[in-house]
């Protein structure tokens, strides 16, 4: 095996083989139907398409904050996996959303997360929705995550 | 002439045409000017199956859709009020269990309202999720006195 290579660095590289899994096994986020779209070590980019079913203001034809709060959350946690050197469950501790603006109806909303701290058991994260650039964002978000204990492997139906 | 429509039965007839409601299944118990909101379990609630818990972003969509919903409840608004911002804190594991809110408008200004709501599950005192959350109250359309 090849000790230059982080056990971090194989695990972006397999989030990035399996970036349409990511989503695929949360049902939440099948639900919504976000997608992840770039992983870098700590960032996580995705896009929430526009869906009819997810609008929250039927006059304006705007997608609910909460599809924002679902796609900034997930990508958030899944930053926390992309920077922590050894595997953890890490989930949602706190996660406060701040919105600049409206969302334009029938346009895709992008997500980029980033982790940039990490403790011993706590990881922080910054996050944003756009529809073009960080120049102009719908939302902004802060995030703090705890960072679970390795779990004996025989709960998750893995064998030993 | 026909009796002008209760608060209540305005925010269930407005609730019922939001699509994101339908979407994840919430429905509200509305007695007066006190509401219940009740999200009942299904599997695409989930946001992590080997541990089955619901997802951190249906239990916020939920908190928050209860915040708004309270706010429009107890005040006099045409129009649901737009989200400033909210913090939701996660307290404990969403199980794969129905979901209960309850949200109280902290102070209703005449622009802007603070909000906080609460979801648990089996056990009242020991809440899933908190929110707190800042709404602009959306009075476009009625005179600027």
């Amino acid at each position: 095996m090849d000790e230059s290579i982080s056990s971090l660095d194989k695990r972006i590289d397999l989030m990035r083989q399996h970036m349409d899994g990511m989503t695929q096994v949360v049902p939440w986020a099948r639900e919504t139907g976000f997608k992840v779209t770039r992983v870098e070590r700590g960032q996580v980019w995705g896009v929430q398409p526009f869906a009819e079913h997810l609008v929250g203001d039927v006059e304006a034809q705007v997608i609910h904050g909460g599809a924002i709060t679902t796609l900034l959350d997930n990508l958030s946690g899944m930053a926390c996996a992309a920077s922590l050197e050894e595997f953890r469950f890490v989930a949602t501790l706190d996660l406060r959303i701040d919105y600049m603006r409206p969302a334009d109806s029938g346009r895709d909303i992008i997500g980029e997360a980033e982790c940039y701290h990490v403790t011993k058991s706590v990881a922080f994260t910054r996050a944003w929705a756009y529809h073009e650039s960080r120049d102009k964002v719908i939302a902004t978000a802060q995030g703090a995550f705890a960072i679970n204990k390795p779990r004996p492997k025989a709960s998750l139906g893995v064998p030993e | 002439m026909s009796e002008p429509l209760s608060r209540g039965a305005q925010l269930e007839g407005f609730l019922a045409n939001v699509p994101i409601v339908k979407t994840l299944g919430m429905r509200c118990d509305i007695k007066g000017d006190d509401m219940t909101t009740v999200l009942p379990f299904q599997d695409k609630l989930i946001g992590n199956f080997t541990i089955k818990a619901l997802h951190g972003g249906a239990i916020g969509t939920f908190l928050e859709m209860t915040a708004m919903a309270q706010l429009f409840l107890v005040s006099d608004v045409e129009r649901p009020a737009r989200t400033i911002n909210i913090t939701v804190d996660y307290l404990r594991q969403g199980k794969a269990e129905d979901l209960y809110g309850r949200a109280r408008v902290i102070k209703l200004g005449r622009r802007m309202a603070s909000v906080t709501a609460e979801a648990w599950q089996s056990e009242r005192d020991k809440p899933v999720a908190a929110l707190h959350g800042h709404f602009l109250l959306n009075r476009t359309g009625t005179p600027q006195t």
